[in-house]
Order: structure tokens, then sequence, then C-alpha cells
């Protein structure tokens, strides 16, 4: 059946948003559940009551993101099946399983401690407490590993094959799932950027502090504690992003030639375009500014491996889509003739392009009819919007530089305890606040709209994984989420400012009404 | 280790297990979310209700997760099939749980009584929306639903979301409703404060009662008004998961495993043993009501997924299609593997559940929550 087209354009929209959405909040979740639990330890080894008094006022601002994270999340799981019933279909035997993993090893966990971390202060003990935000911490770190494991498989869909009674992949090595490169490339990357993204949150709203001179020992400490977490990270979000950048070269070479909009395969070691206007239409880079060589070594760690253009990948793919071909028509007598022998060999020789063959799919029922020129029109459909990935890339990077600089600056302050000295750095701090969150949305743009047109790089086009819905129903679900979500996204802004503003002193957190319990009548036991 | 027949027996018990676990673990959130303007008639006393559950409905929750990510991994094709064809229905089930934690978080942010009223109501219907529609949607797969698959086993669905409203998937949705509601009343009648617990009491009463009237009206229904559908030939258990494979008649008896397998009959015995054991013990508002409520929600549970084994999900317009646990499952493998992480993980879950719930032991009192204010 011929796939409708507004299904899929929609579905894709909807999906596009919802996860777009859901990644405001779980890279905060992610980051700043660390910065709680270093700020608890600090409690209680010194017993300093003003550092309970941090992690519960952050808390607070981190239950309302919580909350939020939670919401969202659930669309995602139910997404799959409602609007991507035959990528469920197709690839739930691989796919599935770190999903219904993060749920038993991760989700469980912090779902279960999340409430005692709000509501356990005076029901356990101070150690108990710490063992829970820790586990908080250790749990949302496992969900996020799990999800990129998924994630990963999709971009570098390694340890599965192609079974043509089932009509799906399976799994053939669990281990090559789960070591998969690109997973454990992405895996670092993505808590690192969270891990960022919840320090420029405490760092900022402790510069606002200090500007206005209120909670100041409280935002002095805040920020110390933020811009050392700060620095660590966003020291590896950019080594470890390289390292994530050459997984990408090894496996997905296209999304790597659309990022570097480079349209011709350049001899070894490729030149790093900084600046550039791509053109599509003329397959050319306007105003390039070009570095020597740096392309080259990040991509292959060499300084000989030559990194296909664009155009040479077209060609490449076009053969692919000849063997895929093959492969579909094998498939097909399988499925009158389960035992014709020919067939299986031809299928066990091109089961590995098949999903090229389904890029077809999109113009025509039946592959095998394909004329030279649907091949053509085909294969440069596999072409990612170049500009948008040039630029995201761009500017993502751009941003985790900056991030660095900022961070080794505020640690540098911190260290020479002078953080409320100079206006300008905390006005820069503060006005510093929504870059992780562009940051990382664009860094999702780059890696899974960089992935199209496949669902999964190389096996199935994303248009083939719609469910087969109605364009009325998925506008209906489309519009309530467009209505929900920004009714939430405001509630969630307006609760967010309201407490970030009231700050510690205004909830009655810090300075303590009756004078803090002394050191000493709190002993410490490390 | 096991054989792949085997394999899936395992995964549709475990399949059971997690939608047991879900109903009874995050079924009385869901009746105490619904019975919030019920039971609590002041906003203290709803502050009481929602301290009983607000520090571990998270947790709870991520039974039906758990259960979602299980069905996706090891039941892929019902996974697919459900939530795309009842597509708007879940939609309806997604907005009420997006609504709930932030629900939940939210209330107490803003000290103004129309907005807690507001957030009072979005609980309350977050949780009737779950509750009857679970049920309409359990009622669904005895009428069997309107699918296919084509030769690439993509599914078309034939079917609109108001025809998912048969009267008796509707009474399906009030056994569903109503079970719930009793058990969210004697999660209430345990824990809340004696003012609350008292009308709770009369509440679990009362909705376990409805719920003995609708389940034993569904069971009649179901035996004399709704044909079962039987795979016809030989039934072939380990083999390759293509539904299209088989062949299934309609016109059967949804009882004919009761007849195979006579200790079936537990389940449903179970079910009204826990409705009776509700009735003699709710007075006594203690854990053991919620217990026998429990059992209550187990024992209904079995009886359908009894009841309709060995299928999941059958095709109404193309019984052939119909997902069984013999063709709808993942590889081998693949079950393999998500059983010894669910051998090493379920137990690790249950323990730190169990002390989290011992932590939180003791009833929460209209004092505590005039004293402490609202903590979350």
């Amino acid at each position: 059946m011929i796939i409708d087209s507004d299904v899929v354009t929609l579905s894709r929209l909807q999906f596009a948003l919802t996860a777009l959405y859901h990644f405001l909040f779980v890279p905060l979740t992610l980051g700043l559940v660390w910065i709680l639990a270093i700020m608890e330890s600090v409690y209680v080894m010194t017993g300093r009551e003003v550092w309970k008094r941090m992690v519960q006022f952050w808390g607070v601002l981190f239950g309302i993101n919580f909350a939020m994270g939670v919401a969202t999340g659930v669309t995602m799981e139910f997404q799959f099946g409602m609007n991507w019933a035959y990528y469920a279909h197709y690839v739930g035997d691989v796919f599935g399983t770190p999903l219904a993993i993060e749920g038993l090893m991760a989700f469980f966990l912090e779902g279960t401690l999340v409430g005692l971390f709000f509501m356990g202060w005076n029901r356990i003990s101070r150690v108990a407490h710490l063992l829970v935000t820790w586990f908080l911490a250790l749990a949302t770190s496992l969900s996020a590993l799990w999800i990129l494991v998924a994630n990963g498989w999709m971009q570098n869909p390694v340890g599965s094959a192609f079974n043509a009674e089932t009509m799906r992949m399976e799994v053939t090595s669990f281990s090559e799932v789960f070591f998969n490169p690109v997973a454990q490339a992405k895996f670092v990357h993505t808590v690192s950027a969270g891990y960022v993204l919840g320090s420029m949150f405490v760092l900022s709203i402790s510069a606002w502090y200090l500007l206005r001179g209120r909670n100041v020992d409280f935002a002095k400490r805040s920020m110390t504690v933020a811009a050392s977490f700060g620095l660590a990270a966003a020291l590896s979000v950019v080594v470890l992003g390289d390292e994530s950048g050459y997984a990408v070269s090894e496996n997905q070479k296209m999304k790597m030639a659309a990022i570097e909009a480079m349209w011709e395969t350049e001899p070894a070691p490729a030149s790093f375009t900084v600046f550039g206007i791509p053109d599509v239409e003329n397959k050319t880079t306007h105003y390039a500014v070009r570095v020597p060589w740096v392309m080259g070594l990040i991509g292959t760690r060499s300084i000989d491996k030559p990194i296909p253009g664009i155009a040479n990948l077209v060609e490449d793919t076009k053969d692919r889509i000849d063997n895929g071909i093959r492969a579909y028509d094998a498939m097909l007598v399988l499925r009158e003739d389960r035992n014709n022998a020919q067939a299986k060999a031809i299928l066990a020789a091109h089961d590995k392009d098949l999903g090229y063959a389904l890029l077809l799919k999109r113009f025509m029922d039946d592959p095998r009819q394909a004329t030279p020129a649907d091949i053509q029109k085909a294969a440069d459909s596999t072409i990612p919007n170049v500009p948008v990935l040039f630029w995201s890339f761009r500017l993502m990077v751009a941003c985790g530089f900056y991030f660095i600089a900022l961070f080794a600056f505020s640690f540098w302050q911190a260290s020479k305890r002078q953080l409320e000295k100079r206006r300008w750095y905390l006005k820069l701090a503060l006005w510093s606040l929504p870059l992780p969150w562009v940051a990382a949305e664009l860094g999702w743009i780059v890696a899974e709209y960089g992935r199209q047109p496949w669902a999964i790089e190389g096996v199935l086009p994303t248009a083939l994984g719609v469910s087969s819905v109605t364009a009325g129903q998925v506008w209906t679900s489309l519009g309530g989420f467009v209505l929900f979500y920004s009714v939430l996204a405001i509630i969630d802004a307006v609760l967010m400012v309201k407490y970030a503003r009231k700050g510690p002193d205004g909830l009655g957190l810090w300075p303590p009404a009756e004078p803090a319990p002394s050191v000493a009548a709190a002993p410490v036991r490390a | 280790m096991f054989d792949y027949e085997t394999l899936r027996v395992i995964w549709w018990a475990l399949l059971g297990a997690l939608l047991i676990g879900f109903a009874i673990m995050d079924g009385f959130d869901f009746g105490i979310a619904a019975l919030l303007r019920v039971l609590g008639r002041t906003d203290d006393e709803r502050l009481v209700l929602l301290e009983t559950i607000e520090p571990t409905w998270e947790g709870n929750q991520v039974w039906f997760i758990l259960g979602g990510g299980a069905a996706f991994a090891a039941w892929p094709a019902l996974y697919a099939v459900s939530f795309s064809g009842m597509y708007l229905a879940i939609f309806l089930v997604l907005l009420a749980f997006i609504m709930r934690p932030v629900g939940f978080n939210f209330r107490g942010k803003i000290h103004d009584a129309r907005w807690r009223s507001l957030w009072d109501w979005v609980l309350t219907l977050s949780g009737v929306v779950v509750m009857l529609i679970s049920g309409v949607a359990f009622g669904n797969l005895f009428l069997g639903v309107p699918f296919q698959f084509d030769g690439n086993l993509r599914m078309s669905w034939h079917g609109s979301f108001f025809e998912l409203l048969h009267p008796f998937a509707l009474v399906a949705g009030l056994v569903s409703l109503t079970m719930l509601l009793a058990h969210g009343a004697s999660w209430a009648a345990y824990k809340a404060d004696h003012v609350i617990a008292d009308r709770a009491v009369r509440v679990a009463r009362w909705s376990t009662l409805a719920y003995v009237v609708c389940y034993v009206l569904a069971g009649i229904w179901l035996a004399y008004g709704v044909k079962g559908y039987a795979i016809i030939g030989p039934v072939v258990t380990g083999g390759v998961s293509n539904p299209l494979y088989k062949e299934v008649a309609h016109g059967s008896s949804w009882f004919a495993s009761y007849m195979q397998y006579p200790y079936f009959w537990a389940a449903p015995v179970l079910a009204f043993l826990g409705a009776i054991g509700v009735q003699l013990s709710i007075a006594r508002k203690g854990l053991g009501s919620f217990i026998f409520s429990s059992l209550m929600v187990a024992g209904t549970i079995l009886s359908a997924g009894f009841a309709l084994f060995p299928f999941l999900l059958p095709s109404s317009i193309d019984p052939r299609s119909s997902l069984t646990v013999w063709d709808a499952s993942s590889s081998r493998g693949t079950l393999a593997l998500m059983l010894g992480a669910t051998v090493v993980f379920l137990p690790i879950i249950i323990i730190y559940t169990s002390w989290v719930f011992r932590v939180l032991r003791g009833r929460v009192t209209l004092e505590h929550v005039r004293q402490s204010g609202h903590t979350y």
C-alpha cells in the first residue's frame, strides 16, 4: 500500500515537537540531580545546615522540572506504538529491549526514590537520605544510558539481522547492541551536556541573587559547586562530542558530509569549514572559510583517509538500492515458497541493503518496477537538509566552547573567592542561562534530523515506519499536544520564575528562623 | 535453556504480572485521584488523601511504563496494533498520564483555592479516564478489533473511536472503574485520617457491590452474548512469529479454556473472595481490606487473561490476523534476554519498593497536614 505522505509529515512533526519538548526537561534533571547529590554529600560530611537548605531549595526547582520530564516522557513511549506502528513491529525485537531494561533498571528506581527525596527528610537518617539522593542521580544517568543504547542502534544498527519470515529485524548479539560505539559515545556526550545545563541553571540563578545582594553565602556556595561541576562537564562534553563525531564519521558518512556541507570528496586530510553558506541547488558552499586538515583529523583520526563527499555517497547509494531490489525480490519469492534455496541465498547476500529498496516505497508500491530515474530520486532522497545541519552543528560547537570559557572563568573566580566582585561577570552568567538549552536542542537536531530519511540508518526509512492512521487522527493529537504542552510550558515557566524569585530567603529556608544548630551539636560521622 | 514455547508462556505470564502490578500499585492512586472530591470535603482533607499517595505514585506508575516497554520488547505486534489502532482512546489515556505528574506537583505550588480546585478536577478526571478506558479496551479484546495484516505485516485498521464503545466493552469499563474505586477506597480507609477513612469505608462497600454486579453481568454476557475465537487445525506453539501462518475461527466460546483447564476457575473465585473479604474487613480500616481488594484486582485480570488464552488481540475482520501467544512474540533470544533481566531486577524492585512503603507507614492525619503544609 502507498503510504499517506500527510500522515508521515504530521507524525514526524509531532515526534520532533514532543521529543524537543521532552528534551527541555531531561538534561536539567540529569545535571541538577548530581549537583543535589554533591551538595548533600557536603552536608552529611560537614553537618552544616546551609548545605541541607541548598539541597532543599534547588530540590524545589528540581521537582517542578522533574514532573515535566516524567509527564512528557510517557508521550515518547506511547508514540512509537501510536504513530510508528510499523517501526514498532519492524524493530521492536531489538529497539524495545533497551527501553524495557531502562524501566527495570533505572526508571523504577528513579520513580520510587523521588518521593522519599522530597518527603523523607524527617523519616530516614541523614546517611539514608544521602543514599536516596545518590541512587536517584545514578538512576537518572542509567536511564539516559539505556535510552541512548536504543537511540544509538537507530544510528548504527549493529547486532541484528533481518528475518524474512517475521518481516522484522531480530537481535543476533545483544552485547553488540549494548557496546555499540555510537551508543557509548552518545551516552557520555548527552549526559555531560545535561551536567553542563544543570550547572548553568544553578550558576545563573545564583548570579542573579548576587546581583540583588540576596542570599549571598547561599549563592556563592551554590556557584562554587556549579562552577567546578560545570567546568568538568563542559570539558567532557566537547572532548566526548569529538568522540561522538568520530563515531558518526565511521557509521553515518552521509550525516557527516551534510554537517560539513562536503559536496565532493576532498583529498585527505579534509579541511574544516568554519563558515559558509551551503547552496543546496548548486551543491556548493559559498563564502567558505576553511581550516586545512582539521576535518580529516577529527573525522578519521588520520591524515591519509579521505572523508567521502555527498556526490560520491549518492553514487554508492544507487548501487545499494540495486542490491536492495534483489533482496526485496528474493523476499517476495520466499513468501510464496518458504524453502526456495536460491532466493534464500540471494536474500542472505543482500539483506543488508534491503532497506535501500524500501527507500523506493515512498514513490511506488513495488520497488522492483523502479526505473533508473526512480533510483536516482531515491538516492537523492538520502541527502539530509544540509544548511540546517551545517548551522546547527556550528552553533552547538560554538556554545560548547563558550561554556568551557565561562565555567573556567567562574571556577577561577570561585577559587579566588571573588565571585560577587564583577557585576559584568554576574550579568554574563545570568544571561547565559538559555544557551545550554539551545545547544542541547541543536544537538538533537544534528543527531536525529541528520539521520533522515532513515528511522533506522540503512534499514528502515522513516516514511515506512508510520502507523496506518488517518491524517485527521494525527491532526487531533498534534493539536492536543500543542494546546496542552503550551499551557504546561507557561505554568512551568511561571512556577520556575516564581520559586527562583522567592529564593531560599522568601521560602523561609535560609537564613534559619532560630539560630542554626552549631557544628558541635551535630556530630560528624564521615 | 527454555524452549521458545515455554518462553512465550512465561512472557504471557509476565505481561499479566505487570498488568496486575500496575492495576494493584497504580490502581489505588487512580482510585484516590478519582475519589478526591468525594472523600475529601475540605482542602485539608484532600491534602491528606494526596499525601497518602504522593510519595509513591510515581514509582507505582512505572509498572505501567514498564508494562508498555515490556509489551514493546516482548510482544511488539501487540504494542503496535493496539496503540495505533485505538489511536484516539490511547491519546486520551496519554493525556491523563501527562496531567498526573504535573497535577501532583503543581497543585501545591500556588496557594489559591481556585488553582487547587482546578488541579483536583484534573486529577479526578485523569483517574476516571484511565480506569474507564483501560476497561473498555480490555472489553474490546473479547469482541475482537477491526485490523488486518498485509504480506509485509503492515497493519491496517478499519474502525473508529466510537466503535470501541460497544455496550459489552462499556460494561468491562465499569468493571474496571468500580474495581479500582473500591481498591482506592480501601487504601484511603487504611491510610487516611479517620474522618476520611470512615467515608472511604462506605465508598468501598458500595463500589465493591457495584463491582460484583458488573463483573457477574460481564461474565454472563461473555458466556451467552460474545462469541469466542479459536485457532483451527494444529497449533504450532514454537514456530515463527508471523500471525498469518495460522487459521482462526470466530464462533466458539470464550469459556473453552476454562473447560479445558478447570483450575482456571480459581481466578474468578479469587476475585469474588477478594470482594467478600473487602466487605467483611473494611470496617477495621486496616491493611487487610487493601490486601483483599488487591486479590480482587488480581483475580479479575487473571480471569480475563485466562479466558483469552492463547489470544492476545483477536481480529474481527480477518480472524487469521489475530495475535496469539504463539505468533506475536519477539524472537527467542530477545525473550530469553529480557527474562534474565527481569529475574535479576524485579526482586530488587520489590525490595526497595517495600522499603519505601515501610518508611512511609502510618496513617496520614489532618493534624499532620495542618502542621507541615504542603511539602512536595
